[in-house]
């Protein structure tokens, strides 16, 4: 995918799928954020065109469409990494040391929280409790979730695991 | 089902399936078909068991065994030995950690000891997926009986319950319910808040993901109850295994006529379609909640006039709990009388708690109304971890507050909590031990409602980040008596005149550490130091006479803040000091010291 011609089409494809889902939606009136949802899953995140082209197809203002975008923090206006890393900072996570663990991940990788990795690889999150509070403190890296971290060997040891 | 002998339940819950209870599914299903009991046996993944401290849980019935923290590797034996020969695996029982007695039937065990299973009943005994195993278990019995009654009397049986809103707020689930019949509409809705966003509470996560069924049943009976024919579900995205259980719920119940329309032949048509939030603290407010599902920012709107009047799209709309909902069939297969039995004179029925912090036993716990803090944190909970000193329980999440010692004994209700300046909430409830420090934990919460506040109403918006500053310069050792002050008069304020439950509660955690901790504070402030230790500006290292001078900690000190000649004792200079303790942990002597 390295030449533009291509990247184009892989785009075309994506905007397509999305205007397919929007398209058969039963009822277009309150479907913003479900349509957001859908486009965040094909496009990874919500840049600027994705969102003006939401705006139009469901006939609202972009600035309509920003303001949700920006309200929710599920939501993001930046590419996530291959492996998007989210620290849970619940108050489970919390008492049992996971802004240790949240430390250690910013040292190892050398980025803050709402950051990506040049090589775009990791990205790094907090988010507030995946519910898993018996095995705190909680990293989710993708899907997969890694319980009770309690040292900074352990973050490289993860880390590590991703590195191919 | 009559066909197994014997079955095998294993925890699919959120934090069993983290720690691989899929693979050991798997492996089950490959050893039992092995031994060739596979006609016998029945393997059943279940919803959550409620004791995730020990996770994996591997439960076996009829003999009731409950093993713990089993791992994949462990299958083999548990099927060669306890399902074939009959001989229980001992060394993945649970060993009672004060008599070192291993227990077998989880009855005998002090974590179930004084647990009474209402909203979880259904959680960790039946396969969630298998409409039938709910139907089993009296599923879609209430449903069947309220469809008998007129809807008044089934709002009465409701009130006459006292069941009461577990979503935080505690308002009579009955009344609510009248509101909403009493408006009268072509339109109205139901809906089912499922946007837990209390961190370290996860019941309504645990009760979708083990029992689907009886939040899509009790939907239906509140629909009929007020005159409703639409549901909705408002949940997490961020809970993928929960939407993915609802939705196979849902489709089973349509496939069973227990949804849709002419349901049981009696005209009552009702359909629940699900909605997704997409993280904002502020849509547990029900008025936010609305304005997010119809696709808008989640920003609340005063009340009056209430969602029982004008809700979604302007329509009377009944919004209530997960845990709620988990209730109601329960108010009408065991009746009113029944249900109000249970609890305190104003707090009727059970509560969920999410146990978690410095305990023994983290996990999920369902008590009754009434039960003391003391029964809940050693008999349950197991006491303290490390042999650790109480000091404080966080009850309600960022809008709760912190209980203490001395309130060990008080009967835990919706009023009692109250009055303690803490609050019921959503049941998270967050033990902490001598190293916690206070003014840090309320710092945590500020950071979360400051991060969380949606900004509509000035005092919310404005006024949470100011009393973060205030904290951060305390924390940081900077801060001054007069901040005290102005912390406890920002905070009432805040308390008055805020638009909506977040940011009317967001100041508890401050005012109730204050409260009861304020010698903590007045440390921090006047003596520049943290008695937990916790608070790293406020630490100082100093190198005590035990010192021989062997130039080690000199050596590791990143920042060159350590002098000193060979075997004479050394000292850090406070002013270059990162307060990074690899001197402690290097030094062999213990001539180190952190105060």
């Amino acid at each position: 995918m390295s030449c533009e011609s291509c990247k184009n089409e892989l785009a075309r494809e994506m905007y397509a799928e999305l205007e397919k889902f929007i398209d058969e939606l039963p009822e277009k009136r309150g479907a913003l954020i479900s349509v957001l949802h859908r486009a965040q899953s094909i496009f990874g995140y919500l840049p600027k065109e994705v969102q003006a082209f939401v705006g139009e197809k469901l006939n609202i203002s972009t600035a309509q469409v920003y303001g949700v975008v920006s309200f929710y923090s599920f939501f993001t206006m930046e590419p996530k990494g291959k492996y998007p890393i989210s620290v849970c900072l619940g108050t489970a996570c919390y008492v049992r040391g996971a802004d240790k663990v949240l430390e250690a991940f910013k040292n190892e990788l050398g980025i803050d929280v709402g950051q990506t990795t040049s090589d775009g690889k990791f990205s790094l999150d907090a988010l507030r409790c995946v519910g898993a509070c018996g095995l705190a403190p909680v990293v989710l890296i993708g899907d997969k979730v890694y319980g009770r971290i309690n040292s900074a060997e352990q973050v490289k040891e993860i880390i590590k695991e991703y590195q191919d | 089902m009559s066909k197994y002998t014997m079955h095998v339940l294993v925890c699919g819950g959120t934090g069993c399936i983290s720690s691989r209870s899929k693979e050991i599914v798997e492996n089950l299903n490959l050893h039992i078909k092995e031994v060739g009991m596979e006609d016998s046996v029945q393997i059943l993944t279940t919803g959550c068991f409620g004791f995730c401290e020990k996770g994996p849980i591997v439960k076996i019935l009829p003999d009731n065994t409950f093993y713990v923290q089993v791992k994949p590797e462990d299958v083999e034996e548990i099927v060669k030995e306890h399902i074939v020969k009959g001989r229980k695996v001992e060394r993945l029982l649970y060993v009672n950690p004060t008599t070192s007695d291993s227990v077998s039937d989880s009855k005998h065990m002090e974590f179930y000891k004084k647990q009474m299973r209402v909203a979880l009943r259904n959680c960790g005994f039946i396969d969630p997926e298998n409409i039938e195993e709910y139907i089993a278990r009296d599923g879609y019995g209430a449903l069947g009986k309220v469809l008998s009654m007129t809807q008044q009397e089934v709002i009465d049986e409701m009130k006459k319950s006292g069941l009461r809103g577990r979503g935080g707020g505690g308002f009579p689930t009955g009344l609510k319910w009248e509101f909403a019949y009493k408006n009268k509409s072509d339109q109205k809705y139901v809906v089912c808040n499922a946007d837990e966003g209390d961190p370290g509470a996860f019941m309504d996560r645990s009760i979708l993901e083990g029992d689907p069924h009886s939040i899509v049943e009790a939907m239906a009976i509140c629909g009929y109850a007020i005159g409703a024919n639409r549901g909705l579900v408002y949940i997490r995205a961020e809970y993928p295994l929960a939407v993915k259980r609802l939705e196979t719920a849902i489709l089973a119940a349509r496939e069973y006529g227990l949804l849709g329309h002419d349901i049981l032949g009696t005209g009552f048509d009702f359909d629940i379609e699900i909605k997704f939030g997409a993280g904002a603290f502020v849509c547990g407010e029900e008025t936010a909640l609305i304005h997010s599902m119809e696709g808008m920012r989640g920003e609340p709107t005063t009340k009056p006039p209430f969602p029982a009047e004008s809700g979604y799209w302007g329509k009377p709309t009944n919004v209530n709990n997960v845990e709620t909902f988990a209730n109601v069939p329960v108010v009408f297969l065991k009746g009113a009388d029944w249900f109000s039995k249970i609890g305190t004179e104003k707090s009727k029925g059970t509560k969920v708690f999410a146990l978690a912090g410095k305990i023994n036993n983290v996990g999920l716990i369902e008590v009754p109304m009434g039960i003391t803090l003391r029964e809940v944190i050693y008999d349950i909970g197991g006491g303290i971890k490390d042999g650790k000193k109480f000091k404080a329980v966080q009850t309600g999440g960022p809008s709760g507050g912190c209980l203490t010692e001395k309130d060990l004994d008080t009967p835990i209700d919706f009023d009692n909590l109250i009055a303690k300046g803490s609050m019921m909430g959503s049941g998270g409830m967050i033990v902490m031990d001598e190293t916690d420090c206070m003014p840090a934990v309320a710092k945590f919460y500020l950071e979360f409602t400051e991060e969380e506040s949606c900004g509509k109403c000035t005092p919310c918006r404005v006024g949470t980040k100011r009393l973060l500053e205030i904290l951060e310069k305390i924390i940081a050792g900077n801060g001054t008596m007069e901040d005290l002050e102005t912390l406890k008069e920002l905070s009432q304020v805040i308390k008055d005149t805020a638009l909506c439950g977040l940011g009317q509660t967001a100041p508890n955690p401050i005012l109730s550490t204050l409260e009861a901790f304020e010698d903590e504070y007045i440390a921090h402030v006047r003596d520049h130091k943290c008695p937990a230790g916790k608070c790293t500006a406020l630490l100082q290292y100093n190198i005590t006479d035990k010192c021989i001078g062997c130039t080690a900690c000199a050596r590791i000190c990143p920042v060159n803040a350590i002098s000193g000649s060979p075997k004479q004792q050394h000292t850090i200079d406070q002013t270059k000091c990162i307060k990074c303790g690899a001197c402690m942990t290097k030094c062999r002597f213990g001539a180190i010291v952190r105060e």
